[in-house]
């Protein structure tokens, strides 16, 4: 489906990826091109690799690749640090997003805004600018000014980290998106706020992975591509339909393509 | 867990203030004894009632044992064996800074303190310490202009003996500890500030600390006396060149705030810390202690410690008038194989008294980070409060961190109130500011000066930049 003729160069290119963390392995094989555009869902069950693989995207350190290569924009970044992945636009919407005592949370995403702005040659933001520009992305994820002066996610409710996870991509516009389970913990209209503000941020130009268990998010944001992961590999893909019979038949049903293959 | 050779390159602190400045100077002979003590304060001109209270208080100090509740782990130093008195050969009296040796003057400049007319900083009055003896005091006729006098404690005691015997020892008496006793005998030099009732202190007062020779001690001793309604801000920094013997430092401190008076002691503490395998650096052993003697006083200490191989301190609160103040905010930063226990005394005497301690410890390498605390409240301490909260935070599985509170109250109708942490910098909160695209160091930097902050809000604006710099430089290195 992907060998389809494409008007523009990818944005991301994984390729038979292997990958361990302490000498045991979790990818084994996976292959994914993502092109302007496009939007990708990633289903499996829980353990099947789809966190790792996002993680290993983003460059997390405790893992290893043990073959195969990750291309941004046509370049390989196997070895890239995880803060120059972000910088070049490559972001992560995590699972579990992370508390930071202390730093209050409008210093963070300045810090944040600016180093991809630098990467971008774009003029860093002062804190009055700044100000300003956040105040438009609240808007997005209808999140209170009040979130600015709290630390980093210390305190916030489910709902509120995966709205800030939002805001946070919102500000860094970045490439490509890949969203860890945004949706998990979500009550329904948080779930209709997080969609609609991904997607406003995605346009034409920007790739997003969307990693779910559930149809429900993928109701709000339709995926051109579903691919269902097993055993640290992709082992089947599909139109948007296949998430459809995936809720009907289970997870039950892709073990026998594991079989096959 | 953390990539532990990247933290260790991320914490590594290049010391900038190592160098040894080469001058002339005057030693005594090593060694401590009678003899010793008298020389010192023949060597100041000073009269009798000094040279007894010097005597008395070594006879003290024979007589008590060196401390070792608090666990620390050193080489046996060996009093015998250091110099207590060097100073830098200069004129017997000098009039301008013109007359000072402009080796000193580049000395201080170096460290970022310059001291003559046409550069030294504009807001703050500054006494320069080196070694034994103080070099120069800014802004003195400005100051006087107010009634303030600022000025070494050795011209204070031929200037203002009334001061000096009413109030030296008045508050760290020369038999409280072993090292304030050996500090009473042996002290040469440091600062002195009495602000006159009514005044606000038109600018921050400043004292630094230079020790440059190697086998000498440095034991200064600071009075502050703030009269009625006065107030006033003081900033101490210390700095001292590396060697691979370890240099000792036992000052006292003394605050004494009459009614309504304020003084906010601030610290910057960045004596020599040793090198990586813990040879070398300053053993700082410092008692400094503060007394709300009037009503509605106040006494706030601030610190932030990042050097010394070992630290012992523990400023402290006599809080004796009714509904005086004291606090204690602090920043204790180790590394490698660096000791720190710190902490402070909060003692509540007087009724509703109120106090605040805010500790917070920051251990990396292989180092010890201790806070150790007392709050007291005593029999007619009725009404009064305490507030503390210490928290901890790790870099790296090598470092350790403790806390010690001690709570003693014999007044039911008091309250204190204590909290405490340990929090650890983990992999996935490095990870996650990565992955905002915020670099490897800058990462670790946000989190402690995040960390840090409740305490930096204290630090008078000059300090807490430099307090930042510091911190920033200490967690500076090369990565990858």
């Amino acid at each position: 489906m992907q060998s389809q003729m494409k008007e523009s160069d990818p944005i991301l290119e994984v390729e038979n990826l292997f990958a361990s963390t302490d000498n045991l392995p979790i990818l084994k094989g996976v292959s994914l091109t993502v092109y302007p555009g496009e939007i990708h869902a990633i289903m499996g069950r829980n353990g099947c690799g789809k966190s790792t693989l996002s993680k290993i995207i983003a460059g997390h350190p405790s893992y290893n690749i043990t073959n195969g290569d990750i291309k941004f924009s046509g370049e390989n970044i196997n070895s890239l640090e995880p803060e120059e992945r972000a910088q070049s636009g490559i972001f992560l919407g995590f699972q579990y997003p992370i508390e930071i005592p202390g730093v209050s949370n409008l210093e963070f995403l300045r810090v944040s805004t600016n180093a991809r702005r630098k990467f971008l040659n774009k003029e860093e933001l002062d804190t009055f600018d700044f100000e300003e520009l956040v105040k438009e992305k609240l808007e997005l994820v209808k999140m209170d000014h009040a979130f600015l002066s709290r630390s980093v996610n210390q305190g916030f409710s489910g709902g509120e980290k995966k709205r800030n996870e939002i805001l946070q991509m919102a500000l860094l516009e970045p490439k490509i998106a890949i969203l860890d389970e945004t949706d998990s913990g979500l009550d329904i209209d948080a779930l209709r706020i997080v969609a609609s503000g991904i997607k406003k941020i995605s346009n034409s130009q920007t790739g997003i992975i969307l990693i779910t268990h559930y149809q429900r998010l993928l109701d709000e944001i339709e995926p051109n591509y579903v691919h269902v992961m097993a055993d640290g590999q992709i082992i089947k893909t599909g139109g948007s339909n296949l998430a459809l019979e995936l809720e009907n038949k289970g997870y039950e049903w892709t073990d026998n393509f594991v079989k096959e293959s | 867990m953390v990539n532990e050779n990247l933290v260790k390159d991320v914490v590594k602190e290049p010391y900038k203030y190592g160098f040894v400045t080469d001058i002339e100077t005057e030693k005594i002979a090593k060694g401590l004894n009678e003899d010793i003590i008298r020389l010192i304060s023949q060597k100041k001109r000073e009269p009798k009632y000094l040279l007894d209270f010097r005597l008395k208080a070594f006879k003290k100090w024979q007589k008590m044992d060196e401390p070792d509740w608090a666990g620390l782990g050193y080489k046996q130093i060996d009093y015998q064996d250091i110099i207590y008195y060097s100073a830098p050969k200069q004129k017997e009296k000098i009039s301008s800074l013109d007359e000072v040796d402009p080796k000193l003057l580049e000395t201080f400049d170096k460290l970022g303190i310059p001291l003559t007319e046409q550069k030294k900083l504009t807001n703050v009055a500054v006494d320069a310490v080196f070694d034994s003896v103080s070099i120069a005091t800014t802004f003195r006729e400005e100051l006087a202009g107010h009634g303030v006098i600022f000025c070494s404690i050795s011209e204070a005691v031929k200037n203002h003996s009334d001061l000096i015997e009413k109030y030296l020892g008045s508050v760290v008496p020369a038999s409280d500890n072993y090292f304030a006793a050996l500090n009473s005998a042996v002290f040469s030099d440091g600062s002195f500030v009495y602000i006159p009732k009514g005044v606000t202190c038109p600018m921050d007062l400043s004292s630094y600390f230079r020790i440059n020779s190697g086998d000498s001690g440095q034991f200064e001793r600071t009075l502050i006396i703030a009269e009625e309604s006065s107030s006033v801000s003081y900033l101490e920094g210390c700095t001292a060149p590396m060697f691979d013997t370890n240099t000792l430092h036992a000052a006292v401190v003394e605050l004494i705030a009459l009614d309504d008076a304020s003084i906010k002691y601030s610290t910057v503490q960045n004596w020599y810390a040793g090198d990586e395998e813990g040879v070398g650096g300053i053993f700082n052993f410092v008692t400094k202690r503060g007394k709300c003697l009037g009503k509605r006083s106040k006494i706030s200490w601030s610190q932030v410690e990042t050097g010394s191989a070992i630290t012992w301190k523990y400023p402290s609160c006599l809080l004796l008038g009714e509904e005086s103040v004291g606090e204690f905010y602090s920043v204790a930063l180790t590394n490698n194989l660096q000791q720190a226990d710190t902490g402070t005394k909060m003692i509540h005497i007087g009724p509703k008294t109120k106090s605040t301690i805010v500790s917070k410890g920051i251990s990396a390498g292989n180092s010890i980070n201790s806070y150790r605390g007392l709050v007291k409240m005593g029999t007619k301490a009725t009404g009064s409060r305490n507030y503390s909260q210490c928290d901890s935070m790790l870099i790296g599985d090598q470092a350790s961190a403790n806390t010690f509170p001690y709570i003693k109250s014999q007044q039911p109708n008091s309250e204190i109130e204590h909290e405490a942490s340990t929090c650890r910098i983990s992999e996935d909160q490095l990870f996650y500011l990565q992955s905002r695209g915020i670099e490897f160091e800058e990462a670790i930097s946000m989190m402690v000066s995040g960390f840090c902050r409740d305490v930096f809000n204290q630090l008078p604006m000059e300090f807490a930049a430099e307090a930042d710099k510091l911190l920033a430089l200490k967690l500076e290195g090369s990565v990858g």
